[in-house]
């Protein structure tokens, strides 16, 4: 990545492991649930974030939100360490809307109490005015002023998001955390959420870290991605590069699993079998290879590094360094 | 076709709540031939679990079903008497539902799971049970199987429990599998795998299979013939090839638009979208029930609308004389 | 898309709710006894025919019209006890005792055990290992075996019966609190709200509290009955309230005496009892069901 302006996340090899308890007698064994990360988002840029379940997403989420503690490493939001942040400030900086929108909203408050909790945390404004930002927020996301009196079981999936998605934004933070905002709602309803994070992101211009599984759908309003592996980065470039030439064996399995409206196309060969490796327990060596299609000696025994090998893509693969090699 | 292993005429199922009777399942006409995958898809609360669970009459207790024909390989289910479907299902049909972790007793071991619709059905003694059970467990992808069996389903990963699901399902050797969004709760690489897995024991074994959910990404790969669900009712069906081509109905349109594609979709360039909510189905409804979403929406679509049918069992439920383009801006 | 994207009006949140209490006879039944009683215990000394403390030797154990209507005596509808005292009376009034001690118990074994409860549950860590050892503690000791000693020693009064009730009473309010805070602590609401920047306290009191308050309104309602029925007891065996104070439970020791010759006098205080615990426990589990959050729609 370019040294040009102050990103406004930058991760510094970021650790997070978790002590776990196996059964009743066994020892706790460390967890390594995030395995040194570093990655940066510039302004108005929208970062995705891509990998399977259990490959430490949601962890590295809870981290930049301040919600979890980096057992190494740092994370810098605006060029200043997340540690260092009061409890408000930072509440300035991030914001997130997460996954399940039945869980993320308190079902005692009406809408207009939950899209209004920051403000009144944070003290800006008489109640008069609170309630003009609140109704100004849910226009914008979408949702008719007589919403703000309904309660979160009388909405659908859909306008639940909606609710969190102004939640997130009334303090016009700098950075919006988005952990897997689509995963729990319909193909159809996605599209329109999807559609209105688009919207709000070149109405307003976000800075965003997107995360899902489906990579698909990170395109949407990606313009970088970075794809996950087991607490590692395995690729990470400009959206267009990483959708069209992916380097990482595991970047094409995930695209290869999209499956698009086309019946002439029938079930996607992924290459990849559907076993997740015991993040307890991590293979040697590259932590794709026992999937890996192209996995050969060197990727058992030495971890490959997130290097450039072509255009402005990383990769960490011996297999493309080896083809880069070639073609060099 | 064959004699279709499944055949439901104008289904409907009702359900008396706090203010009315919900008609969650207005009606709906289904044929499923042996060996041949049938995916019904619609929006969440379209009444596609519902329609799956009256056809194996595992229904809530409340809910009223009524049918004009309910067949099963040639068996009447709407006059077949407890004890008989009890003996059909897990054995001659089997359903596999979408969270495992709640359909899977999590005081059992996999291997008591697997073994007991096989016993309890006198299908052979416990050693074939389990042998069985290996070899299927085996089959679904399943490494060391043997050691799974005394394994619990919380030991166990999602997309493994759906396997274990899978491998339960076909214990007995079905005729018929109904597929209640067997990979929703899944991430997109192993549903990939999962439905690889049952288009090929599907293959393998002839069976029927009833494939439920709200993607018609999922729908386009696997299915032969598809029917598109909203509000209760079968609103366009045909085979999945004429579907997907010459979709009839808006709202079949609507869902094929709403689904982002590598290299076709770029960040700003919106995805179509079906505007507005599933009607209230309490209390019944008049006319076409998506014309509230329609934006071909005419006078005519207030009356009970006609099934049209096309060529090659093509069907569908819309007033429009010609086909739906695609709303898009940049089609593919 | 916008606009289009909105529902038809959903039916009133306060239409369905009344919906669901009058729909629910128990809920309705217990509210209407409690209320009921409540009235009476408030407004006593405006509706007791008579002063409940005050003997009339000439009349004792005159039967209710009900059971002996030779015997009875207009002035007296539930009859007199044998002190010569009017029953109805003291039974309105003891209506206020039993009122009173569960009241103050469950406020005081309420306060305990929800705060210990949240706390545990919500921190976790070591805090949970000092509340879980304190509930521990607590369930080891027999209530009524240690209740019974303390107040044998401390002598019975109201006010002992009510401490030493509420300081008893706490460990359920603290298990089913400690659990329930634990699942809300891991659902994304409190995320948020840790993420939106709430201090703590807030979002105890914001967050955690108003989604705990069915579970309270159960196990408040299991005490309270819990809190009487051992006051009762405590009574009964001379060691709660003291007499000539109408409480039920004394009301029915006093009636064992002559409970073989005039068996009304002591049903009449344990029907008492019994309706006001039945009623109580009724309503806690009639709240419990209208008030639960909906479900998913
Ligand atoms: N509090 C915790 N204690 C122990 N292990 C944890 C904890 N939180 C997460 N983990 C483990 O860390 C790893 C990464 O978890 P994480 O939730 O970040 O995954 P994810 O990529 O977000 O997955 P998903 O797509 O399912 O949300 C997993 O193996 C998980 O089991
Ligand atoms: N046990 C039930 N009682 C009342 N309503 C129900 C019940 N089960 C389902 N419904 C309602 O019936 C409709 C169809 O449900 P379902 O078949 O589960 O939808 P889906 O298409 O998402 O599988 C929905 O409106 C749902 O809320
Ligand atoms: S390093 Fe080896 S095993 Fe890992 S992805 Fe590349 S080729 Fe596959
Ligand atoms: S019948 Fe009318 S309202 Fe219904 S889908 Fe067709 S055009 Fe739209
Ligand atoms: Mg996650
Ligand atoms: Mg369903």
């Amino acid at each position: 990545m370019s040294g040009e302006a102050r990103p406004i996340l930058e991760l510094r090899n970021v650790v997070k492991r978790y002590s776990v308890g196996r059964g009743l007698f066994a020892r706790k064994r460390a967890l390594m649930a995030v395995g040194g990360v570093s990655l940066a988002v510039q302004r108005r840029q929208v970062l995705g974030l891509v990998g399977e379940s259990g490959c430490g997403k949601s962890t590295l989420a809870k981290m930049v939100l301040g919600l979890e503690v980096p057992t190494e490493g740092e994370v810098l939001i605006d060029g200043r360490p997340i540690a260092s942040l009061g409890r408000l400030e930072r509440a300035r900086l991030v914001q997130p809307v997460f996954q399940d929108p039945y869980s993320s909203l308190n079902p005692r408050k009406t809408v207009a109490s939950i899209v209004g909790l920051p403000l009144s945390v944070h003290g800006e404004g008489s109640a008069a005015e609170r309630q003009g930002r609140v109704e100004e927020m849910l226009r914008l996301v979408g949702l008719a002023p007589r919403h703000a009196a309904a309660y979160p079981s009388q909405l659908s999936g859909g306008q639940r998001q909606r609710v969190a998605i102004a939640r997130a934004l009334i303090l016009k933070p700098q950075l919006l955390i988005c952990d897997e905002p689509t995963s729990a709602l319909d193909v159809s309803v996605q599209a329109q959420i999807l559609n209105l994070l688009m919207d709000l992101q070149s109405r307003l211009g976000l800075t965003c870290l997107f995360i899902s599984h489906n990579l698909a759908v990170v395109q949407m309003l990606a313009t970088r991605v970075a794809v996950m592996y087991l607490g590692r980065v395995v690729e990470e470039g400009p959206t267009a590069e990483v959708m069209v030439h992916a380097q990482h064996p595991y970047s094409r399995g995930l695209l290869a699993s999209v499956l698009t409206p086309d019946p002439s196309l029938g079930l996607p060969e992924t290459g990849l079998g559907s076993v997740f490796p015991d993040p307890l327990d991590p293979p040697p060596g590259c932590a794709f290879h026992p999937r890996c299609p192209l996995a050969f000696d060197r990727c058992g025994v030495e971890a490959p590094l997130l290097l450039a090998h072509r255009g402005n893509a990383r990769a960490a693969c011996h297999a493309a360094e080896r083809q880069a090699m070639a073609a060099a | 076709m064959s004699t279709p292993v499944l055949d439901v005429r104008h289904l409907a199922v009702q359900i008396p709540v706090a203010d009315g009777v919900l008609h969650a399942v207005r009606d709906v006409s289904l044929t499923v031939a042996p060996g041949e995958t049938l995916c019904v898809v619609g929006e969440s609360g379209c009444g596609k679990s519902l329609t799956s669970l009256a056809v194996m009459g595992l229904l809530p207790s409340t809910a009223r079903r009524t049918a004009e024909r309910m067949s099963f390989a040639g068996e009447d289910l709407l006059t077949i008497t407890p004890s008989r479907l009890r003996a059909l299902r897990g054995n001659r049909m089997a359903m596999i539902f979408q969270e495992p972790m709640t359909s899977l007793n999590p005081a059992w071991t996999i291997g008591d799971q697997l073994t007991e619709p096989f016993l309890r059905h006198g299908k052979g003694s416990r050693r074939q049970a389990v042998d069985r059970a290996v070899q299927l467990l085996e089959r679904v992808g399943i490494a060391a199987a043997g050691r799974r069996l005394v394994q619990y389903p919380h030991e166990l990963s999602g997309g493994l429990r759906q396997r274990v699901m899978i491998a339960m399902a076909l214990m007995c050797g079905p005729d018929l599998i109904l597929a209640d969004e067997p990979t929703t709760a899944l991430d997109v690489t192993i549903q990939a795998e999962i439905l690889h897995l049952l288009a090929e024991l599907q293959r393998e074994m002839g069976m029927g299979l009833l494939l439920v959910t709200h993607d018609l990404g999922i729908v386009a790969r696997v299915a032969h013939r598809v029917a598109v669900m909203y509000a209760g009712e079968v609103v366009e069906s045909g085979p999945t090839v004429t579907v997907f081509n010459d979709p009839r109905h808006p709202y079949t349109r609507g869902l094929i638009d709403c689904i982002p594609i590598p290299a076709r979709s770029r960040p700003g360039v919106p995805l179509g979208t079906i505007p507005g909510l599933v009607p209230n189905l309490v209390g019944g409804i008049e006319g076409c029930a998506f014309r509230e979403r329609c934006a071909f929406a005419t006078a005519p679509c207030t009356r009970t609308v006609p099934v049209s049918h096309g060529g090659d069992g093509h069907a569908w439920r819309c007033v429009l004389p010609e086909g739906v383009p695609s709303l898009l801006e940049n089609p593919a | 898309m916008s606009d289009a994207t909105l529902p038809k009006p959903t039916a009133p949140a306060l239409q369905k709710k009344r919906g669901r209490i009058l729909g629910n006879p128990g809920l309705v039944v217990a509210a209407l006894v409690l209320g009921l009683i409540t009235l009476m215990a408030v407004f006593a000394p405006l509706i007791a025919p008579h002063d409940p403390y005050v003997q009339v030797l000439d009349d004792r154990l005159i039967p209710p019209a009900f059971v002996d209507a030779e015997m009875s005596d207009p002035r007296y509808l539930l009859g007199t006890d044998n002190l010569g005292r009017d029953y109805l009376s003291r039974l309105i009034y003891g209506a206020r005792i039993s009122l009173l001690i569960g009241l103050l118990t469950v406020l005081v074994s309420g306060v305990i055990g929800t705060t210990l409860g949240v706390a545990a549950g919500y921190f976790g860590g070591r805090v949970d290992t000092v509340v879980s050892f304190l509930i521990t503690t607590r369930l080891s000791l027999p209530v009524v075996m240690v209740a019974l000693a303390v107040v044998a020693v401390a002598g019975g009064s109201l006010r002992v019966v009510v401490l030493v009730l509420g300081l008893l009473l706490w460990d359920r309010f603290a298990v089913v609190m400690r659990s329930a805070t634990m699942q809300l602590r891991n659902l994304e609401y409190v995320a948020a709200a840790r993420s939106v920047g709430c201090s703590t306290p807030r979002i105890l009191l914001g967050e955690i509290l108003p989604n705990l308050v069915s579970a309270l309104v159960v196990v408040a309602s299991y005490e309270m009955a819990q809190a009487i029925l051992l006051e009762a007891a405590l009574s009964f065996l001379g060691l709660g309230v003291q007499p000539p104070l109408p409480s039920w439970g004394l009301m029915v020791a006093e009636a064992k005496e002559v409970m073989l010759f005039d068996p009304w006098v002591i049903l009449l205080p344990g029907l008492a009892i019994c309706i006001l615990v039945l009623a109580i426990n009724m309503l806690g589990d009639g709240i419990r069901d209208a008030t639960a959050p909906e479900g998913r729609s």
